[in-house]
């Protein structure tokens, strides 16, 4: 078996450069079929009805007018809206319809009669108090760690509070703050659903999902027939995001309702039954006090923070609370609290940037409160940092402050000269992910003449992954990226983990040079011959399998593959998530820094630079990890200052599940973005990790720093809307 | 987002979408009644908006026939008064590079071009559209536009981007010089969740640089 490994640098010729994204012309054209956009024969439309309350029993549900309606053809009540069931939250979707035409559908939803008994709402999920009081709170876990530890015979709990209190009181700077991050939605452009049509027993899903070979078995599950039987297919997806994992109790309805009419049908949520229960990002809400000694290095950290996660409980996980720098004393509680809103769901970088946001706020109070720069403050606590290796966020730092001009610009907070009612300010966060490469098989065809093409069951969630994998091909066989076929997105096609926790770049990068070099192997060992040559002499490159160093003694690629044979050498290889392996590894750190505008009258917050510094081990294709920052950086700009799910404390409704009132990042809002891939020789060496999570970490923390020290004074709660920023300056005084 | 507001909106949104070129067919006759007819709540107030307007317009409803020239080719279609263009070109015409995002239009990825101006197909009524030259994105396939968003990578996902790819389009039709600048302060009417407008804003400017 051949040892994987990755070329050097200078001898990668695939590798490291920008490609554009292979499905680039179908994207832009409008060829790309989309789950949405998979039309089959004689297909039903079918749309559900969402529970206009946030909290409800279902007395009764009538859906005999819904049946009359004109070209509606099946109406089906969900099992869990069945009469007597308790309904958490407003949009959970109680019934589907299933018509000719969407017309016919909607129409026919609107004719459901349900019976509806209210019950009590609960939606504020930053009103600790008022959560006790309502009785939704639960103990969310926590943990301590002090220097010196409880002796036998003290209480660890008591010993605890005296030791944290006794190290704020020997603080020389104390900060305390208040921070938040409100709840934010997926949002995916595409909604959730899927395009469903039986065979006999055999079912296809077109489902939108970033999970293709991992939901076959749960339509099995559901349905009640084996995961042979299903074959799930994506081959593009209108975001993820971490929200599209599995079919969802809509889209095992829709294949219910396609077996009872034998009729393929397709169902898709609305715009707002996507907001509603397509998934978010729960809430964080934090009291923090902080101590440092008189260098500002942080000594102490003592926490306890709440949020909401829906109608179960959860919300920000503490375990990354303080995030990324790590007092050597600290101690963080976690309060859950239940709402009655839709459920959460991985959003990007889980738990990191509400950790971030709760976290690095504080970090800036203290250069806020000392009167000293924030960089320097990050600085002399950068050894504490977790994550990645110290050093790498220290030089990250230095390379992001020359980029965004940190030591002309900065000012000490609410110091810097006033342009009218404009004041302008810098912040800066950091960040760490791990970015494991998941599970992943590829099986890989080389044809007698010289064709390539492979298999693998993963998805493009709009990363580039097919690319990757022609790029990874590519360069193992001395061929370019429009040499190679790419097949991906089939749940028949060999297994590939989810696209969650950025494990897809690793995941693919491993099978795909797995099963390249061992395809390879084979093709050498007969060119070896046919040259009388040993095979470890030979390289493919070039478009040529040659005798290193001597290109004229070789075959063309397609010379050296008719030794093949009549038929095609086939491989597969696998990589298994957590294997050693000198292909790929885990744990990157990224530094971001924010320049902002802010206009103390009308409390907008405008960007005017964001530079966004990342690690990411080997890059495997620039231009696509470029963008990738960038997107994150901007969906990062959106949930700083403008998005946020709105709930009415007294229905319960989400009030803002449309597009034009859940203001997400347009064109016009984003400044001017920076991105410095940072690649030095020992990072590269580790070989590929994920990219998707790390750089959306650092923007809340980042922006929120830079309106502070535009403003002198704290907004604590993300997004800084104009509201947020002119009710802090007029607490301050300083309106 | 309460049915009233909803319905203020959508006839704020219907007045801005009537503001477009008008062609010698009356929507309003055709539209005369169907507001009987349940539809979502957006098509639903804007038919009633029409037939308000109008006491003496005709009473057209259920399947009619309807013939639409969609990127210069004219096809019979069947539309209902509440069928909106979106519908049509995507189930009837299998035209899907026009994205059902928004149906209130305010994602911009339903975006097709109408007698020369973009318009939401989203809200627009495929029976307003007699008479009138639609252009999908599937027409711009040889074009600079989508050819730019390639290679500055301005699409991720993907979802957004032919929408998108229309706006840039009839942007730079109506404004083929546009600075940077006003390319930024020009394309704000489409959403992007996976964030790719710093890509977009570099597409718009090298077709403008290249001609």
């Amino acid at each position: 078996m051949a040892t994987y490994s990755w070329p050097a640098r200078d001898k990668s010729s695939v590798i490291g450069k920008s490609h554009d994204r292979l499905d680039g012309p179908e994207k832009s054209t409008g060829a790309a079929k989309y789950t949405y956009d998979i039309n089959l024969k004689n297909q039903l439309i079918a749309r559900g009805l969402g529970c206009p309350h946030g909290h409800c029993k279902i007395k009764s549900i009538d859906t005999k007018a819904a049946e009359k309606v004109p070209g509606v053809v099946n109406v089906l009540v969900l099992d869990h809206a069945k009469p007597g069931s308790e309904i958490q939250w407003e949009g959970e979707l109680l019934a589907v319809v299933a018509a000719e035409s969407e017309g016919a559908a909607a129409e026919g939803v609107s004719k459901v009669k349900v019976e509806y008994e209210l019950l009590d709402v609960f939606v504020t999920d930053e009103d600790l108090a008022a959560a006790e009081a309502a009785g939704r709170t639960g103990k969310g876990g926590g943990k301590v760690v002090t220097v010196n530890e409880p002796g036998e015979a003290d209480d660890e709990d008591e010993f605890a509070e005296n030791e944290i209190n006794r190290l704020l009181k020997e603080s020389k700077h104390v900060v305390e703050g208040y921070y938040g991050i409100d709840v934010i939605t997926h949002c995916c452009l595409e909604p959730h659903g899927s395009t469903v049509e039986w065979k006999g027993n055999s079912l296809t899903a077109h489902l939108s999902t970033q999970n293709v070979s991992g939901t076959d078995d749960q339509f099995a599950r559901d349905l009640g027939i084996t995961a042979d039987d299903v074959e799930v297919h994506c081959d593009y997806i209108g975001g993820g995001f971490g929200s599209k994992f599995a079919p969802d109790y809509w889209s095992i309805a829709a294949a219910k309702i396609a077996k009872a009419t034998g009729r393929p049908v397709k169902l898709m949520l609305t715009r707002d039954q996507e907001l509603k229960n397509g998934g978010n990002r729960p809430s964080g809400y934090i009291q923090v006090k902080l101590g440092a000694d008189e260098n500002g290095v942080v000594t102490v950290w003592d926490s306890t923070h709440w949020g909401t996660q829906g109608s179960t409980a959860g919300g920000v996980a503490h375990g990354v609370i303080p995030y990324v720098l790590t007092p050597p004393n600290y101690r963080r509680v976690q309060t859950t609290i239940k709402t009655n809103a839709g459920p959460a769901r991985a959003w990007r970088a889980p738990n990191h940037p509400q950790a971030c946001a709760m976290s690095q706020t504080a970090y800036d109070d203290l250069a806020r409160v000392m009167g000293a720069d924030s960089f320097d403050i990050f600085m002399k606590n950068i050894h504490t940092a977790q994550g990645a290796k110290p050093e790498v966020y220290a030089e990250e730092m230095k390379v992001g402050a020359k980029l965004i001009g940190w030591k002309e610009k900065w000012h000490p907070h609410g110091k810097g000269p006033a342009q009218g009612s404009v004041v302008e300010g810098l912040g800066m966060a950091l960040h760490t992910w791990g970015g494991t490469a998941n599970q992943s098989s590829c099986h890989l065809k080389v044809y007698p003449d010289g064709s390539v093409e492979s298999f693998c069951g993963t998805q493009d969630l709009g990363t580039g992954t097919r690319t990757v994998c022609a790029i990874v091909l590519a360069e193992t066989f001395g061929l370019t990226i429009d040499d190679v076929k790419v097949n991906i997105g089939s749940s028949k096609m060999p297994n590939s983990g989810a696209s969650g926790g950025s494990t897809t770049v690793g995941a693919v990068s491993e099978s795909h040079r797995r099963a390249g070099q061992d395809a390879l192997e084979k093709i050498l060992a007969l060119v070896a011959t046919k040259l009388e040559v040993e095979p470890s002499s030979l390289e493919a490159a070039g478009g040529r399998v040659q005798v290193q160093g001597n290109p004229d003694k070789g075959l063309s690629w397609k010379a050296a593959c008719t030794l093949i044979g009549l038929k095609p050498l086939e491989v597969t290889s696998n990589y298994n998530r957590g294997d050693a392996s000198t292909l790929s590894s885990s744990g990157v750190g990224g530094v971001q820094m924010a320049h902002v505008a802010v206009d103390k009258e009308t409390g907008v917050v405008k960007m005017k630079k964001f530079v966004a510094v990342q690690d990411m081990g080997l890059i495997i294709n620039p231009k696509a990890a470029e963008s990738q920052i960038y997107g994150a950086v901007i969906m990062g700009i959106a949930y700083s200052l403008f998005e946020q799910r709105i709930m009415d404390p007294k229905t319960g409704a989400f009030i803002n599940a449309e597009l034009a009132d859940y203001k997400l990042t347009r064109l016009g809002d984003i400044g001017e973005i920076v991105v410095e891939l940072y690649e030095p020789e020992s990072e590269r060496q580790r070989g590929v990790i994920g990219l998707g999570e790390p750089p959306v970490i650092s923007p809340g923390a980042a922006i929120s720093n830079a309106v502070c020290n535009a403003l002198g004074v704290r907004v604590p709660v993300l997004p800084l809307t104009p509201q947020r920023v002119l009710e802090s300056l007029q607490k301050a005084g300083r309106a | 987002m309460s049915p009233n507001y909803k319905k203020v909106r959508v006839k704020l949104m219907t007045e801005r979408n009537k503001s477009g070129p008008k062609s010698g067919f009356s929507r309003r006759d055709f539209l005369r009644g169907s507001g009987a007819v349940a539809a979502a709540a957006a098509l639903h107030a804007q038919t009633a908006t029409a037939v308000a307007d109008d006491p003496a317009s005709k009473v057209v409803s259920g399947l009619t026939d309807l013939e639409l020239n969609v990127n210069g080719k004219v096809h019979k279609v069947k539309v209902e008064p509440r069928t909106t263009l979106l519908e049509v070109l995507r189930y009837q015409l299998d035209l899907t590079g026009a994205k059902p995002v928004s149906m209130d239009g305010s994602s911009g990825a339903s975006t097709v071009i109408l007698d020369g101006k973009p318009v939401m197909a989203s809200t627009t009524l495929a029976i307003t559209c007699k008479g009138k030259e639609v252009e999908t994105v599937e027409s711009l396939s040889g074009d600079a536009v989508p050819a730019a968003f390639v290679t500055h990578d301005a699409e991720q996902c993907g979802f957004c981007t032919p929408g998108f790819v229309v706006a840039v389009r009839a942007f730079l039709n109506k404004n083929p010089q546009a600075t940077e600048e006003q390319i930024r302060a020009g394309l704000n009417g489409n959403i992007c969740r996976c964030g790719t407008y710093a890509n977009v804003i570099q597409a718009a400017v090298a077709v403008v640089k290249g001609g």
